[in-house]
């Protein structure tokens, strides 16, 4: 049947592409296929990387395009490491993608775990929680900005009805300290049924029989726990942490949305700095080089957490 | 023939090994990280970036390493 069908589509092929085709190897074939998604990788992903570290030595302003390119060496580099305002982006940063990762592991993991129990309307749960993930986070940025409203939001209400405080006084987008949680609230909302699902999988993916010798050895719900299913669903919930962890350090739309990095720099995350040298004042050398600088960030933790999967999936 | 082939040592130095020296590039890594994230000193912060892009170089490079 299967024979049949490649002889109607080779005799279906075109007398002047056929022979073009005939003469080359299988392996051929293969590269034929893919150069295209290849080209297009190289002119969207390694071509922009390259220019980039090109650009992180130069004083380049993409609003001054006809002004002489000077090679700058690694000035902007050290410009970047000894500047007390990005070192305190840096450490916004890290605080942000901290609180989140660690909420969103322990609220999807628990969301996952109970799903897992399946019980009545699971499905119908399963589906409603998944619903943030799958908003835009341009309409989820604004959604939210409304729902702080301290004068007609709804979250200043719910807050006021259990504190008692005046809903008035609850303003999450510009007290200093309340800022930096209404964007970790936002996040941990939309992205915790994302870490859920991959949790779930890995819960999915234990064997039942795991269980059964478990009860046989009578152990415990707290034991089974702690020796079955946490070990066995770690390598998902690392991933999940994987994706987070590189996700939010990009963290871009949902600061720019809600707060813009303000009040004042409190919630300036590195991607926010990064916008304002690059788009602003036009830095794009220096900007450029910041950019690496995440770029090695990011990469250096990709690997130790693929080194750490690896070898949790090995045991 | 199997036998052989295990008592046959390998030429690479042992202190070379993939297993010590990516321990080593991963905890460079993970230093310099930490460096760069520190909020308590700024000269931690300016060697991270060449402490984690060493780190992350040999990585890339001694994973090719033989076990």
């Amino acid at each position: 049947m299967l024979n049949r069908t490649a002889e109607n589509v080779a005799r279906a092929t075109p007398e002047p592409l056929a022979r073009k085709v005939r003469g080359i190897s299988d392996k051929g074939l293969a590269w034929l296929f893919i150069s295209p998604t290849i080209l297009l990788l190289l002119a969207i992903n390694i071509f922009p990387l390259f220019w980039a570290i090109y650009l992180s030595f130069t004083n380049y302003r993409a609003n001054r395009p006809n002004e002489v390119v000077k090679n700058l060496g690694f000035a902007n580099y050290q410009r970047i490491l000894g500047d007390k305002d990005i070192w305190l982006a840096m450490q916004t940063t890290a605080h942000f993608v901290f609180w989140t990762i660690l909420l969103q592991t322990l609220i999807g993991f628990t969301l996952a775990w109970l799903i897992d129990r399946k019980f009545r309307g699971h499905a119908f749960w399963t589906t409603l929680i998944l619903v943030p993930m799958m908003l835009s986070p341009a309409v989820v940025g604004n959604f939210w900005r409304f729902l702080y409203e301290p004068q007609i939001g709804l979250f200043a209400y719910a807050i006021s009805f259990v504190t008692r405080i005046p809903p008035t006084d609850i303003q999450m987008l510009s007290n200093v300290s309340l800022a930096p949680w209404s964007i970790i609230i936002v996040d941990t909302w939309m992205w915790t049924p994302y870490v859920m699902l991959i949790c779930l999988a890995g819960l999915r993916s234990i064997p039942e029989y795991i269980y059964e010798a478990a009860e046989v050895d009578r152990a415990s719900n707290w034991r089974q726990f702690w020796s079955i299913t946490l070990p066995m669903a770690l390598p998902f919930i690392m991933l999940a942490v994987l994706f987070r962890g590189i996700e939010n350090f990009k963290m871009f739309d949902m600061v720019n949305l809600l707060t813009g990095g303000g009040p004042g720099s409190t919630t300036e995350v590195a991607s926010i700095t990064l916008k304002r040298q690059a788009f602003e004042s036009w830095r794009t050398g220096y900007s450029s080089a910041f950019a690496i600088i995440l770029f090695v960030a990011v990469f250096g933790l990709a690997n130790i957490y693929v080194k750490a999967l690896n070898k949790v999936k090995q045991r | 023939m199997t036998r052989a082939a295990n008592s046959r040592k390998s030429s690479w130095p042992r202190w070379a090994r993939r297993g010590l020296m990516e321990n080593i590039a991963t905890a460079l890594i993970a230093i310099g990280f930490l460096m760069l994230f520190q909020p308590f000193a700024l000269s931690l912060y300016t060697y991270s970036f060449i402490t984690m892009l060493a780190g992350t170089v040999m990585f890339i490079v001694v994973s090719k390493f033989p076990e």
